[in-house]
């Protein structure tokens, strides 16, 4: 599935992931954790080719296929999924033609037949309820005046309409009540069905209490620097990061 | 993505193609025997001629107009021909089956079939082609209802009484340069009268299409919206891709009268010229509609093409609870130059406008909304609402906004919005990200931004607008 080889990106001429290696199976949910400014996003940036996120070296392939080479859009249609750590808004185009105008993009980049609009309206209203969002939000604005837990549940929705390989969810537990929590982690939970593969970023356990992850991994100055089963989420709970450092300067120390 | 969308502005413009059909066309200057002439051509009677003359005398005194907000090469008012048209129209058809196949052609290419059968079903179009209207379809049918759709040089000849009546009476002759101009040397134009109590049966559209070189269209319309009546009528404009530029100055007039409803939409697609500036439509036309007593006019303009734009579609709320409404998208991209917007003119009592402004702006464009809003003594209790928004595609564009508010009475509101925006590398990385190419992106966010306005068109029309800008904004992203 998704296999990431020291990977080195910078942004604005500042190196920001130093050497990442991940490999993540069919059917896995990986958890990453790490402090703020770690470069988390900064990951999920750089694998979905967005601008000025430079990769510098090495590589990150999905089912084989070179990531770093493609489009932006044609990562999208290979499989790649981001949820937004802060979703912005588009004004006057409504959730539902946005999405529309999406999964028609991505099935005939994969030449596949495109969806009738009823079949799609009926997938759009499925999704909607799943994440309980009322109806309405279809005809709204893309995140037009959602609050922020709103936001967030919109990108799990479009996330379910869009059935990708890989899905990267930065931080889509923040800013969620203990309700919507348990929504977007149904949500995600939905999807698993041994195939498709989960990134997850959060800083929190509570999200990986509803969300049982395979592994959890450790992000720290730009790269990986502690990988282990959910255990280690409980751990990083009670203890913060201080007590990687040790093993950060170690993997360092390795390396020279 | 600043760099991406500097890249690559250069659009097809897809009616620039030329139709190769003979023409009759005048040799280019301007003086009295020229308008005689065109007046001789349409076998106008004489006060239509005096008329002309009149107008061509104030004209000659008159400065070209030069407050707007643009930049242009002075116009040699001697190197434009002001007449001509298809030799094939000098007998003219009487049916379709008379018509030039070249023409038929070049409408069919234009996505505009003129066989009655083929039309979309309850619209109802006049063709002008350089100087002359080729043909008005469903005019019988239109006429059992009373209602009166015709090239305005067959009205002139068949309804001398209304046109006399309220030809220049909401432009005068001598409002300003251009309407002085078009006053002594329109050619043709659409002439719609919707009778007392009617509500006209199907939209009225009429479509212009400059083709001959170095010619100008100087197109005249007259809407007479009899009381109680309602009528819709839209506009549409193409013109050949040349390196000249060509001038098109029209003047619409429209007359609602008491409880009457007048709604008029543009879809403007002239060719805008190059992305360096070189060719295209100079588009300065006068548009003003008067409303009497408890009517409402309805502007709705989508202008996407030209290479320089002067335009102002206006309202004279005369009469008292009467409604002036305008809404407004204008595209600007390349090397192109908008100055538009509306004038609503408050004299009756509780008279009410809205005006909804969107203009977007990309490559080396600029783009101006110019908006006054007058309240004039009488107009107690009266109300405006101005909405203006601007949307930046790149960062070598300009949006500029000139409201102007003059108010003579204590009692009347007049409220202004503005918004600037731009389109955001977030919202580009979120559209693709989500599988949409570039292009579909900045279309999709454009569309989005235009909505309000969108809306206001007639159905067919709206999708029209919108495949147009996805049109128009292709090759804005590298
Ligand atoms: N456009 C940019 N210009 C300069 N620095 C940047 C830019 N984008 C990110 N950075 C820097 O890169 C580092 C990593 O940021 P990133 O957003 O990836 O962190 P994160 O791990 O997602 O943090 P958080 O937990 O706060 O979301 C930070 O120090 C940030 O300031
Ligand atoms: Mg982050």
């Amino acid at each position: 599935m998704l296999k990431i080889n020291d990977l080195h990106a910078r942004v604005a001429q500042n190196d920001i992931i130093k050497g990442l290696n991940l490999e993540i199976n069919a059917g896995e949910v990986h958890a990453i954790m790490g402090p703020n400014g770690a470069g988390k996003s900064t990951l999920s940036y750089s694998l979905a080719g967005r601008d000025n996120y430079e990769v510098t070296s090495g590589t990150a392939t999905l089912d084989g296929k070179d990531l770093l080479d493609l489009e932006v859009e044609e990562r999208a249609a290979a499989g790649l999924f981001l949820a937004f750590q802060y979703p912005v808004e588009i004004a006057g185009v409504s959730n539902m033609e946005f999405m529309k105008a999406a999964v028609d993009a991505q099935r005939a980049a994969r030449d596949q037949e495109a969806l009738s609009s009823s079949e799609f309206l009926k997938r759009a209203k499925a999704a909607c309820k799943q994440v309980n969002l009322p109806l309405n939000f279809l005809k709204r604005g893309v995140n037009e005046g959602f609050s922020g837990g709103e936001k967030k549940r919109n990108e799990i929705m479009q996330m379910i309409l869009l059935e990708p390989k890989i899905s990267i969810l930065d931080e889509s537990d923040s800013g969620l009540d203990i309700d919507a929590l348990k929504i977007v982690a149904e949500g995600i939970n939905s999807q698993r069905d041994g195939e498709r593969s989960f990134l997850v970023i959060t800083h929190y356990q509570r999200l990986l209490d509803y969300i049982k992850p395979d592994f959890v991994h450790v992000l720290a100055e730009g790269k990986i620097v502690k990988s282990g089963g959910p255990e280690l989420a409980l751990e990083l709970e009670s203890q913060g990061y201080a007590w990687l450092e040790s093993y950060d300067r170690t993997a360092q120390d390795g390396e020279q | 993505m600043t760099d991406q969308l500097d890249e690559a502005l250069s659009r097809e413009y897809e009616a620039g193609f030329v139709s190769d059909v003979e023409s009759r066309t005048f040799d280019p200057g301007i003086d009295e025997s020229v308008i005689r002439r065109i007046s001789a051509m349409k076998e106008e009677p004489e006060w239509m001629l005096d008329w002309r003359l009149k107008a061509f005398e104030m004209w000659k005194t008159m400065p070209e107009p030069d407050w707007a907000h643009i930049d242009y090469a002075d116009i040699d008012f001697q190197a434009i021909s002001y007449y001509s048209a298809p030799k094939s129209m000098d007998d003219r058809p009487k049916s379709l089956d008379e018509v030039d196949p070249e023409l038929l052609r070049t409408y069919e290419k234009l996505g505009i079939p003129l066989v009655e059968q083929q039309q979309l079903a309850g619209i109802a179009v006049d063709v002008v082609f350089d100087s002359v209207s080729v043909v008005t379809t469903f005019r019988e049918k239109l006429k059992e209802k009373g209602v009166i759709f015709c090239p305005i040089s067959d009205a002139i000849k068949e309804y001398p009484e209304l046109v006399q009546k309220y030809l220049g009476t909401v432009v005068s002759q001598k409002d300003n340069f251009f309407a002085a101009l078009n006053c002594a040397v329109f050619t043709d134009g659409s002439f719609v009268y919707i009778p007392k109590g009617t509500r006209c049966p199907m939209e009225l559209s009429t479509y212009f299409r400059i083709n001959e070189l170095n010619t100008g269209q100087f197109e005249r319309t007259l809407i007479i919206a009899d009381e109680g009546s309602y009528v819709s009528y839209l506009e549409g404009c193409t013109a050949p891709q040349r390196d000249e530029n060509q001038l098109h100055a029209a003047v619409v007039e429209l007359v609602c009268l008491d409880n009457a409803e007048i709604k008029y939409s543009t879809v403007q697609n002239w060719y805008p010229g190059d992305e360096n500036g070189v060719g295209g439509i100079y588009n300065f036309v006068t548009k003003r509609g008067i409303c009497h007593d408890n009517a409402k006019i309805s502007w709705t303009q989508v202008e996407t093409g030209s290479a320089v734009t002067w335009k102002y579609p206006s309202c004279v709320l005369k009469g008292d609870n009467s409604v002036g409404e305008f809404y407004s998208v204008a595209l600007t991209r390349g090397a192109q130059q908008a100055d538009t917007g509306t004038k609503m003119i408050h004299l009756g009592k509780n008279t009410k406008s809205t005006i909804i402004s969107k203009g977007i702006s990309a490559g080396k464009s600029n783009n101006s909304y110019r908006g006054l809003v007058h309240m004039g003594k009488g107009s107690s209790g009266a109300r405006n609402f101005t909405q203006c928004d601007s949307l930046l595609i790149g960062d070598k564009c300009g949006a500029h906004t000139f409201p102007y508010v003059e108010s003579r009475n204590p009692t009347a509101i007049v409220e202004h919005e503005a918004t600037t925006s731009k389109v955001s590398d977030d919202q580009m990385f979120l559209c693709q990200q989500r599988g949409l190419d570039p292009e579909k992106a900045v279309s999709m966010i454009v569309n989005g931004f235009c909505k309000e306005v969108f809306k206001e068109l007639p159905m067919e029309f709206a999708v029209e607008a919108g495949k147009l800008l996805e049109i128009s904004l292709e090759g804005s992203v590298g």
